[in-house]
């Protein structure tokens, strides 16, 4: 063996940053591997950072990570072909520090993230793939990474959702399309003043803006519109399998999304400067896989930590908290000289204190109730063609809304699945 | 904004291509395949049907992995490309 460390942490995203920031922070001697030529060089998502476990860690880090805008408003729209009905959330608080999300790309946070695990004194080595893991029977003692073998009282998993380790350690199988959503994302450039003005938007202030309906040609997914600085974030994402069973590809969607009537205009005249995908895990607890062997933790993505409760869709915090308590396994392990599974099995027991698995407790339904194919295909375009027919005094007699929508139901929706929805969401989201 | 063709879509990206190829594809399999799920479970179009074969090529690839799990013959052998090469993430 030709190095020692006391910890290794694999990957340099938002769970390994915070892991090796927390271990590094304790005086432990950490080395941190990333395949890619930069932190952040690989990793994609929407674009909002949830602001309170990432403020917890370093606090003040809204003055120094590469912010590009708080998120002042929320907007969701159910989208038919034609039509969209939107709602939108504007709480004043959103508009004053501690603001409550900020939107962000990821190869610039990354890197901004991975510079404060070197000043915490972490080595990060970028453009180094950890290959193996090194076993001492059971025991997980190292990596080899780059051909070299690099030895460690303790092996920290942060690759993401498509995880090799993890699934080298034997703590997951491989996944199914039913078990992961993909989202493409197209990066769009705009003058600053254009975005402001579009999105009635002042200096720093940014919109987060969630689609449900035609945007995924009603399978389960969504679509989302993120501002940034001076470019705008637009994507679908969707689950794999449904895009596998109607032989649909991610990139045909996004282009209809773009030019969908009230899309079109927020991105016209933009300049396309990075078209991305990546996949994130959406089976919740169902399949949760071992998070912890000897010598061995899995944290964020790889450990399928993200919660979807339709209403939500977070990563990020479950990434940080997750690195966090991993980090506080270590440094526990480290004081008893001890890193076996027993000693490790800790993780387990903070992340189920933690919201992390108390959330996707909270949400274990979520993940079937979303797979209902009548919350993207059925009721977005019910509800424009129900507002349409509101807001449409063409000579006829008016209805009340109740017929309305009895109307409108015939043929798409019977009272008996309305129910039985409603019901399924009360006990799912 | 009219759709661009994936080609200029993927033109736009920064890439460091690996001269060694990263996936592999068992044609043997894909011959015999029905479903030819790799060609939708990848945005970046790099499995194409030509005449009933799956043609494919890896310098597009934006590492999603999305392939390698649509693929339920396991015809896929999915690697990323050697550290430091492939997609290189601007704006992410």
């Amino acid at each position: 063996m030709e190095q020692k460390f006391e910890a290794i942490v694999v990957g340099a995203g938002p769970a390994g940053c915070a892991c090796a920031y927390s271990l590094a922070q304790e005086g432990l001697q950490v080395l941190v591997v990333e395949r890619g030529k930069f932190a952040g060089a690989k990793n994609m998502w929407g674009g909002v950072l949830p602001g309170s476990s990432l403020a917890e860690l370093i606090p003040g880090f809204r003055e120094d990570a590469p912010i590009e805008r708080h998120v002042s408003r929320r907007r969701i729209s159910f989208l038919s072909q034609e039509s969209s009905v939107s709602l939108e959330f504007r709480p004043a608080r959103y508009s004053h520090p501690p603001y409550n999300d900020y939107t962000v790309l990821r190869a610039r946070f990354d890197r901004w993230f991975a510079h404060k695990v070197e000043q915490a004194g972490a080595i990060v080595a970028t453009g180094l793939e950890a290959e193996e893991l090194l076993r001492d029977g059971d025991q997980v003692v190292g990596i080899r990474a780059g051909g070299d073998e690099f030895a460690a009282d303790v092996v920290i998993a942060c690759d993401g959702v498509n995880s090799a380790l993890a699934q080298k350690a034997g703590l997951r199988g491989k996944l199914s399309p039913s078990s992961v959503k993909q989202g493409v994302k197209e990066v769009i450039k705009l003058p600053r003043s254009t975005i402001e003005q579009r999105f009635n938007l002042t200096d720093e202030e940014g919109i987060a803006w969630e689609f449900v309906g035609a945007c995924t040609r009603g399978m389960p997914g969504g679509g989302f519109i993120y501002t940034n600085k001076e470019s705008i974030s637009i994507g679908v994402i969707v689950e794999l399998e449904s895009l596998l069973q109607n032989q649909v590809n991610a990139n045909d969607l996004i282009d209809d999304f773009k030019s969908h009537p009230v899309v079109r205009d927020v991105i016209k005249e933009g300049q396309m400067v990075e078209y991305s995908a990546h996949l994130l895990p959406s089976y919740g607890l169902s399949i949760m896989p071992h998070l912890y062997t000897g010598g061995c933790l899995v944290a964020g993505d790889a450990a399928g930590l993200v919660l979807g409760t339709g209403l939500i869709l977070e990563g990020a915090n479950f990434a940080i908290a997750s690195g966090v308590a991993a980090a506080k396994t270590v440094k526990r392990a480290k004081q008893m000289g001890d890193f076996s599974k027993q000693s490790l099995s800790y993780y387990q027991s903070l992340l189920e204190d933690s919201f992390v698995i108390k959330d996707l407790k909270t949400f274990k339904q979520a993940p079937h109730f979303l797979k209902n194919h009548r919350i993207y295909a059925t009721y977005p375009e019910l509800i424009c063609n129900i507002v349409d027919r509101i807001y449409t005094g063409d000579g006829t007699p008016r209805k009340r809304l109740w017929q309305l929508a009895r109307e409108e139901m015939k043929g798409k929706l019977t009272l008996y699945q309305l129910i039985k929805d409603l019901i399924k969401g009360k006990g799912a989201i | 904004m009219n759709s661009m063709r994936i080609e200029d879509k993927l033109a736009v990206n920064k890439y460091a291509i690996d001269k060694e190829v990263h996936i592999n594809v068992n044609n043997e399999i894909c011959q015999l395949c029905k479903h030819h799920n790799c060609v939708y479970a990848c945005p970046a179009g790099c499995y194409n049907l030509s005449q009933g074969h799956i043609v494919f090529s890896y310098e597009g690839c934006l590492e999603c992995g999305g392939c390698h799990i649509a693929c339920t013959e396991n015809a896929i052998e999915l690697t990323f490309p050697r550290a430091g090469l492939g997609i290189s993430y601007e704006y992410g």
